[in-house]
């Protein structure tokens, strides 16, 4: 009862947006069991705030103030916009599978696409699909906090993707998420499992269709790289300026394996990338990377945990952040190397890049480390661009803005070079290039 | 060196029982009844002959106290302390009034002859010629305020102190004869409310060292303090105020050692440091209180507050500190850089071995324009330590020009220990520049092939890399304190090679 008694305002809005939306969730039985003990923990925790110590610089009591209504089924017209906004987040070559509003869109999404070896289900059908045992298996995570549990109690759809031992797919597979609606919320999980020695490209976008504003989004994606397999993964937030973006990842990773991960954030008002790593095998090779460019009242937060459960593992994280007017940067990295997790070698480095007397960059790398056999180190920076460089470039004849620019785009390119995939690397980089662009 | 069974075992058999400092010595004391209540407050109060005020002034900050909660966010692990189990005040029964150093207990003499602390030498300096030969007293000279327990028993060289302007004095004494001074300071830094241990540090500290350096005056010593907790379940709180005003220079040197016990005993200290226009402090400790024994009971625990205001401009502080004690250490010395172009510092060593829990680090918050902040950690984990780096560095939007350099090293010795680094990096203007590096690793294969090929022993060359790897703090300290922290450290650290 005092917990009733104690939620702020927001947090009753969210009780209600469960309540009312309760009957359009997919799943009985089982499933709204589940989702309902993870309303329970959710309930309990209530929104992250200041105090909770993982979202310190992200307080989304303050930031999301109240949590939209969930989004309407996406009608006829919606999904023409949905259509035309693709064409901002399309990568070359790559099977799209795209949720507009939180529901699977079948007529969006070229599932034929992508030939032998894969099989992909939308996480809707299989909650529904009383047959299936093993449903409620898909709302478990290992890893758990406020968002997530709350995202357990809502989502409504997303994807469910293996990929079958030793199969290497020759076109990307792109999860693309549409916002139609305004001043909505749409909860989506989607999971992506790499059999043996299997390859993938595994992109995911958000964006918003026009007109779409003030939405939210909270989805989680759940990865395993089985062992000797290789996974390039690429994220790019490019939503509506008002808009707020929770997303969760939680990935584990088999032996001999290889998994490179980069994120891009450069749009929504507010924005947070959590994301769990645990290196599960031995001998496995990790590179998360990514870049923040912040602008106008922005704020984006990449949260990373990279827990070295296992022996003679390395990983190597490199982030970046590029902010301006009064854009808000949030970079929280922490190794852990547990016990028996000898030979781990783990780098960890972020810079920041302040363009405005008002913008703010956070670092916080961490470091726990149980064992001694280990090379682990991080480095944090945060400052101006080097006012010598931009002399030397202007006395050569470039203007201000365009010195800026080419500095910034060498800053940037420290992580986007980590990219393994050329191709995805160079859309990374047109991407950064026409955040530049807007600036200039 | 790999884990193997050896140096495991070596590990084992450290040093931690063997703690050399474990002795107690038998003097009456007169303590407070147990627990805490009002009337402890007014009892301490009463006890140091205290004007209103300041009981006042206990009174509110125990009033606070009531209402916060022990933090529990740092990375150390210990049962529940209850509050009402602990003598708050224990002073050695006065049997007469002390004129002379002649006069005090022998025993408490004996008990700092064991440390090694030259109280009677620097009392005989004082009043003796020095013989052809010796070197110039003045120069070796070190001012001893000690506190033994709750009390400080002697202050030597008070005179020389005196004829500079210098005010050298327990904070006693000092809150009687300067009111003046102490309420115009006294939680000005450390405010009554700031924190849990620093609250109840308010409310009960029963002495502490009190120091003010007039204008322009470069403080002719370098003042000393020894802590030493004797009494059996009894807390220390000191409280140590040190103002350095326009254009003087101090140095504070603080060293601790504290007997052997079973119970736990709790130390929450407050420190305040004020530095106004161009004036610079340098704050030195050397800690190496009880660490509880090889099986982990016991030790001190360590709740330190130690802050210090740049208030003026171009002001400096600079904190060093070797902690190789205590059973858990809970300290971030900080630095408010409030004046135009000041500039904080902080080296550290911090040694855990046996069970001790180490979660330290500093705070550098710049507020003025162009003031600059470096920090130099180092910590040594061993045997089946814990030790944690925890630092914030933030620069306020008006803080512009501000500059940060920070380097925290860990170095793991034995596979039972952990080493952690939690920094803060907040940046909220484009002209502050921060840089921030931090390693950790174990000390590596091939310099100890290199050593040993090169005929050191195994022990040797882990001295040597380990020397090497504190070099860059040990030389921030002052000169007499070098060499006692550099004894320590491998005192420390013995038996954890394999």
């Amino acid at each position: 009862m005092n917990l009733v008694l104690a939620k702020t305002d927001t947090e009753r809005a969210v009780s209600n947006v469960f309540a009312t939306a309760r009957d359009r969730l997919p799943g009985a039985g089982e499933v709204a069991e589940a989702r309902r003990r993870a309303f329970e923990a959710y309930e309990r925790a209530g929104l992250p705030h200041r105090r909770i110590e993982e979202w310190k610089y992200t307080d989304l009591r303050a930031l999301m103030r109240e949590v939209a209504p969930l989004a309407g089924r996406p009608d006829a017209a919606a999904i023409t916009r949905a259509k035309a906004a693709l064409e901002l987040v399309a990568v070359d070559g790559a099977a799209k599978l795209v949720l507009v509003d939180g529901v699977f869109v079948p007529e969006l999404s070229g599932i034929a696409e992508l030939g032998a070896g894969i099989s992909v289900r939308t996480l809707r059908e299989i909650l529904e699909n009383g047959a299936n045992d093993a449903r409620s298996d898909l709302l478990l995570t290992s890893t758990t906090d406020a968002v997530i549990s709350l995202n357990t109690a809502m989502v409504t759809d997303g994807v469910v993707i293996s990929v079958a031992d030793g199969t290497a797919l020759s076109r990307p597979i792109q999860i693309v998420h549409v916002a139609t609606a305004s001043s909505a919320s749409a909860f989506t999980r989607s999971h992506v499992k790499l059999g043996k020695a299997a390859r993938a490209t595994f992109i995911e976008s958000f964006v918003a269709a026009e007109g779409a504003s003030a939405y939210q989004a909270n989805d989680a994606v759940i990865l395993w790289v089985g062992d000797g397999a290789e996974l390039s993964h690429l994220r790019v937030v490019a939503d509506a300026a008002d808009a707020v973006n929770i997303s969760s990842g939680i990935v584990t990773v088999g032996a001999k394996a290889k998994l490179n991960l980069f994120n891009m954030t450069r749009g929504g008002a507010v924005s947070r990338y959590q994301v769990f790593i645990t290196l599960a095998g031995e001998g496995s090779d990790l590179s998360v990377n990514g870049i923040n460019l912040l602008k106008d009242k922005q704020h984006g937060d990449t949260t990373l945990v990279v827990d070295h459960a296992v022996p003679h593992c390395t990983s190597r994280e490199n982030f970046r952040a590029v902010v301006d007017d009064r854009g808000h940067s949030v970079f929280q990295g922490r190794i852990i190397v547990r016990p028996d997790a000898q030979k781990t070698d783990g780098k960890m480095m972020t810079r920041a890049l302040l363009l405005s007397d008002e913008a703010e960059a956070d670092n916080k790398p961490e470091l726990e480390i149980f064992a001694d056999d280990v090379t682990c180190g991080h480095g944090a920076t945060s400052g101006a661009l080097d006012e010598s460089l931009l002399f030397y470039l202007r006395a050569r004849g470039l203007c201000e803005k365009d010195a800026q620019a080419l500095l910034i785009q060498a800053f940037l390119g420290e992580a986007i070079e980590e990219i393994a995939d050329e191709s995805l690397r160079e859309f990374v980089m047109a991407q950064a290039e026409r955040w530049l662009e807007v600036r200039r | 060196m790999p884990a193997v069974q050896e140096t495991v075992d070596r590990v084992r058999r450290i040093d931690v029982d063997q703690y050399r400092y474990g002795f107690e010595t038998l003097i009456e004391s007169e303590k407070a009844p147990k627990g805490l209540s009002e009337d402890t407050v007014r009892f301490i109060s009463a006890k140091k002959n205290e004007p209103e005020w300041m009981l006042q002034w206990r009174l509110e900050a125990y009033r606070r106290w009531l209402t916060m909660r022990e933090p529990t966010w740092a990375r150390v692990d210990y049962p529940k302390i209850d509050y009402q189990e602990i003598y708050y005040y224990a002073a050695p029964k006065p049997k007469k009034q002390v004129n002379s150093l002649d006069e005090i207990d022998p025993e408490i003499l004996k008990t700092y002859e064991k440390l090694g602390i030259p109280l009677r030498e620097v009392a005989m300096l004082e009043g003796i010629e020095p013989r052809v030969g010796e070197t110039d007293p003045v120069k070796s000279k070190i001012a001893v305020d000690a506190v033994f327990d709750s009390v400080s028993v002697a202050t030597t060289f008070k005179e020389e102190l005196k004829k500079a302007g210098v005010i050298f004095m327990p904070i006693s004494e000092a809150i009687r004869e300067h009111p003046e001074l102490v309420q115009k300071y006294l939680g000005s830094v450390v405010p009554t409310s700031d924190n849990f241990f620093a609250t109840l540090n308010s409310a009960v500290f029963s002495d502490g060292s009190f120091v003010y350096v007039p204008p322009g005056v470069r403080c002719p010593m370098e003042l000393s303090t020894y802590f030493r907790i004797n009494e059996r379940n009894t807390g220390q709180f000191e409280r140590t105020l040190i103002i350095a005003d326009k254009g003087s220079y101090v140095s504070y040197l603080e060293g601790c050692t504290a007997p052997q016990r079973d119970e736990n005993q709790l130390h929450a200290a407050v420190v305040e440091l004020v530095a106004l226009d161009d004036a610079e402090i340098k704050y030195s400790t050397v800690q190496n209180w009880y660490p509880g024994n090889s099986e982990g009971l016991g030790g001190i625990y360590n709740f330190v507050t130690k802050r210090g205001d740049c208030r003026g401009r171009n002001s400096k502080i600079s904190w060093t500190q070797v902690e190789t004690g205590s059973a858990i250490t809970w300290k971030y010395p900080s630095c408010i850089l409030r004046g135009d172009n000041s500039r904080g510092e902080f080296y550290s060593i911090a040694i855990s071995n046996g069970f001790q829990q180490v979660d330290s680090g500093t705070k550098m918050l710049h507020l003025g324009k162009n003031t600059s902040s470096r920090i130099i950690s180092k910590g040594i984990a061993a045997g089946k330590s814990q030790n944690t780096y925890r630092g914030l560095v933030t620069a306020h939007r008006k803080a512009t020009g501000a500059r940060n350099f920070t380097a925290c090293d860990s170095l793991l010795i034995g596979d039972k220990c952990g080493a952690h680094t939690v920094p803060y990096i907040e940046a909220k203007n484009s002209s502050a520049t921060f840089e921030h590096e931090a390693t950790t690793s174990k000390i590596s294969e091939d310099v100890l092939f290199y050593c040993t090929q090169r005929g050191l022993s195994e022990e040797e060359a882990v001295g040597l890399v380990v020397n090497g790897f504190v070099k860059d703090v040990l030389q921030q300290l002052p000169m007499e304190f070098a060499v006692e922290a550099q004894k320590l450290i491998s005192i420390s650290l013995e038996g954890s090679v394999g």
